[in-house]
C-alpha cells in the first residue's frame, strides 16, 4: 500500500488523550510498514509539549500552531486538514466527541470514505480496505469493505486498540504556514461544567446501576431498595437521565462520570459501548438482563438472565433475611 | 424560521433482541417492533418548539420504502407541518454518503434555516449531518443538546462532550446541527393525534424529481458496504447463573459478599 496514512491527536492542559497511543496501533493494522504521521493541532507551550510526546511515538509529527487552535473546533480544524492532507490520505481520528465532530464532514471535502466508530481492521486487499464495526448498540457486528482508492477518513472506538510499546524519535515538522486562515462559521465561546449533584458516585465502592430496562420511573425504587439494603449507591445509564428519572450526577459512561468501584451491579443496562467507557478499575460486574444476548454479558463477571422486576425486589428480600 | 428534521425508520431496539439471519446478510427482520429513530424524536420536538417560539415551518424528511411513511406521520402527529419521503429502487444500499447525497438533493429545491437530524441511528455511526452540512457548505455541529434562538443570522448552541460537560458556540445560519438525547422531553403522541394526520398527503420523491444520476447513490455508489452481520464467538464472557430464582439469589448474595458487594 502507498497511501500515507495519519493519526489526529486529540489532547487537553498540554497532555495527548489515550487515543494517540491507540491510533498508531490501528494504522499498523492498515499498513505493518507505512510511516504514520502525527498531525497535533494547538497554540503554544501546550501545543509543544504534545507535539514532543507524540515525536517519541510517530516517526514525523506535524505540527499546526494558531491562536484560533488553542480550543479544539472542529470547523476549524477541518479546514486545516483539507489544506495539509494529500490526495489519497489514509486519516484516523478518536471517535469521541470531537471525532463524531470532524469526521464525516472530513471525508466529503476530502472526497475520501468514511468508515466511523472502527472496532476492528483485518487488512487491506488492493484498494478495499477490511474493518469491523458494530450496529443497534453492539448486539450485532458487521464486516465492512471499503474502497479507499481515493483515501480513507476512519474513526476509531477507544480502547479497542490496545496501545503498544511504539517508540520512534520523529521529526517535528511545523506546518502553520499551510494551514490557511483558521476561519469558521462556527465560534468557541466557552465550556461550561457539568452540574454536581447530591451524590458522587465516584466515591461508593458498590454501585446499584439502572437501565432502560427498569421500565418505569416508580421502579427506580427496587434499585434504591436493593441498594440500601447492601449498603451501595444508585447510579444509571443515560436514558434514565434523558427521562429525568435521575439526575445526571448519577449517571455513568463517557458524557457522564468515570467510576471505579469494587462491584457494579447492572440492571437493565444492554452494555453500550459508551455506558462502559465510564466503569473503570475492573471491578466485579453482575448483569441482571432478560435478554441473554445482551451485549453486557460478553464484559460482565456474573450474569442473571432474568426479569430485573421480579428477580431484584426477591433478591434484596433475601439480602434484609439475613441479617 | 424554516426547519428540516431528517429522520430515520429503525428497529426498536429495546423492544427486540436483534438476532443474525442462517445466512448473515441480514438480521431477522420479521418480527421486528419498529419506530423513529430515539435522537430524531428529541430533534422534532426541538423543531417544533423553536417554531412555536420564532415562528416558521417544520418539515419531516425520510429517505426510505412506503413503509417509512409512518414514522413520517407520527412526527406529524407530534406537531411537525410537514412530510417528505424520498424513495426509489435507485436508493437501495446507499452508505452514509448516498443517504446525504439524496437529502442534499431535496434541501436544495426548498430554502430551509435549520437542518437538524438525530446525532445516529441504529447504526451507530453519526455521519450523514456532518456529511450533508459539509455538502451544502454550511456550518456543522454534532451532539447539539441547547439551541439559542434570537435575531439576526446567528444562534448559540451548546454540544454535549466528554464528561457531560458543554461546549457553548455560536453558530451562522443555516447550519446542519446533530440533536443529542436530553435536550428536551419528546411530547407523547396519542393514537387521537395520528388519526388527524392519517389522510394528509405525503409528497414521494424519486432520483428522477431530485435530479441524481443512477449509480452514484444505492450499492452502485457506495464506497463502504456492509458484507455480512455476524455475532462475535463469545469471549470469557459473565458466567451465568442457573437455577430457580430462589437459588440464584442465593447463589448470588454468596458472591457479593465475597467480593465486598454487601456491607
Ligand atoms: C455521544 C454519546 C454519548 C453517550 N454517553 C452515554 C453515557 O455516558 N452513558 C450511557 O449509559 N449511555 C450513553 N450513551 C447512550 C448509549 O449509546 C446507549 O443508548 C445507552 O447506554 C443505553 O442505555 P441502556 O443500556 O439503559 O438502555 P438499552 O440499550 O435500551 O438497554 C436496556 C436493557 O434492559 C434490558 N431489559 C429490558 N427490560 C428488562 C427487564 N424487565 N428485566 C431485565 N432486563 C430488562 C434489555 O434487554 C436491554 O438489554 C451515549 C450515546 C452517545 C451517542
Amino acid at each position: 500500500m502507498t497511501q500515507p496514512i495519519f493519526a489526529y491527536i486529540t489532547h487537553k492542559n498540554g497532555v495527548a488523550d489515550d487515543s494517540a497511543l491507540e491510533l498508531i496501533v490501528a494504522a499498523k493494522k492498515i499498513d505493518p510498514s507505512a510511516p504514520v504521521t502525527a498531525i497535533v493541532c494547538g497554540d503554544g507551550a501546550e501545543l509543544d509539549a504534545v507535539c514532543t510526546a507524540m515525536a517519541a511515538v510517530y516517526p514525523e509529527v506535524w505540527k499546526v500552531s494558531s491562536p484560533a487552535l488553542a480550543y479544539p473546533n472542529a470547523e476549524v480544524v477541518r479546514g486545516v486538514l483539507v489544506n495539509l492532507l494529500p490526495a489519497g490520505a489514509v486519516t484516523l481520528a478518536p471517535h469521541d466527541t470531537f471525532g463524531m465532530d470532524l469526521s464525516p464532514g472530513l471525508s466529503v471535502k476530502l472526497n475520501a470514505a468514511f468508515v466511523p466508530d472502527v472496532v476492528g481492521i483485518e487488512g487491506v486487499d488492493g484498494v478495499t480496505l477490511k474493518a469491523v464495526r458494530q450496529e443497534f448498540g453492539g448486539q450485532v457486528s458487521t464486516h465492512i469493505h471499503c474502497d479507499m482508492a481515493s483515501g480513507v477518513v476512519l474513526n476509531i472506538r477507544s480502547g479497542v486498540f490496545q496501545a503498544d510499546d511504539s517508540k520512534a524519535s520523529g521529526a517535528v515538522v511545523d506546518k502553520s504556514g499551510q494551514a490557511g486562515d483558521c476561519k469558521a462559521k462556527r465560534r468557541f465561546i466557552e465550556v461550561v461544567a457539568a452540574e454536581v449533584g447530591d451524590v458522587d458516585i465516584t466515591k461508593s465502592d458498590v454501585l446499584v446501576s439502572v437501565g432502560r430496562g427498569i421500565e418505569e420511573q416508580e421502579n427506580i425504587s427496587i434499585a434504591q431498595e436493593l441498594a440500601d439494603a447492601i449498603g451501595a449507591v444508585v447510579s444509571c445509564s443515560r436514558p434514565i437521565v434523558d427521562a429525568k428519572w435521575l439526575e445526571k450526577a448519577r449517571q455513568v459512561g463517557t458524557s457522564g462520570k468515570t467510576v471505579k468501584p469494587k462491584v457494579y451491579i447492572a440492571l437493565g443496562i444492554s452494555g453500550s459501548f459508551q455506558h462502559m467507557g465510564g466503569l473503570k478499575g475492573n471491578p466485579f460486574i453482575v448483569a441482571i438482563n432478560k435478554n441473554s444476548k445482551a451485549p453486557i454479558f460478553q464484559v460482565a463477571d456474573i450474569g442473571v438472565v432474568l426479569d430485573l422486576l421480579e428477580f431484584v425486589p426477591e433478591l434484596t428480600e433475601k439480602i434484609k433475611e439475613m441479617k | 424560521m424554516e426547519i428540516l428534521v431528517c429522520v430515520k425508520r429503525v428497529p426498536d431496539t429495546a423492544e427486540n433482541e436483534i438476532v443474525v439471519n442462517g445466512k448473515g446478510t441480514d438480521i431477522e427482520r420479521g418480527d421486528l417492533v419498529y419506530s423513529v429513530n430515539e435522537w430524531d424524536n428529541y430533534a422534532v420536538e426541538e423543531a417544533i418548539q423553536i417554531r412555536d417560539r420564532v415562528g416558521g415551518s417544520v418539515t419531516v424528511v425520510t429517505v426510505g420504502d412506503g413503509d417509512s411513511e409512518e414514522i413520517l406521520r407520527r412526527e406529524m402527529a407530534m406537531g411537525a407541518d410537514k412530510g417528505i419521503l424520498l424513495s426509489d429502487d435507485a436508493f437501495n444500499g446507499s452508505d452514509g454518503r448516498g443517504i446525504a447525497s439524496i437529502l442534499k438533493s431535496e434541501i436544495e429545491k426548498g430554502k430551509y434555516d435549520l437542518i437538524l437530524t438525530g446525532a445516529q441511528a441504529d447504526d451507530g455511526a453519526a455521519q450523514v449531518g456532518g456529511m450533508l452540512a459539509a455538502m451544502l457548505d454550511m456550518p456543522y455541529a454534532s451532539l447539539v443538546n441547547k439551541i439559542e434562538t434570537g435575531s439576526g443570522n446567528t444562534i448559540g448552541i451548546g454540544r454535549e462532550i466528554e464528561g457531560g460537560n458543554q461546549e457553548m458556540s455560536e453558530i451562522d445560519l443555516p447550519c446542519v446541527l446533530s440533536i443529542q438525547t436530553g435536550i428536551n422531553e419528546p411530547r407523547y403522541v396519542g393514537i387521537r393525534g395520528i388519526r388527524k394526520v392519517a389522510s394528509v398527503e405525503i409528497p414521494v420523491h424519486g432520483a428522477g424529481d431530485l435530479g441524481i444520476a443512477a449509480g452514484s447513490v444505492g450499492a452502485a455508489g457506495a464506497k463502504v458496504k456492509r458484507v455480512d452481520y455476524f455475532v462475535p464467538p463469545a469471549g470469557e464472557g459473565a458466567e451465568i447463573l442457573e437455577g430457580s430464582s430462589d437459588e440464584i439469589a442465593e447463589k448470588l448474595i454468596e458472591l457479593l459478599k465475597s467480593k465486598g458487594g454487601i456491607k
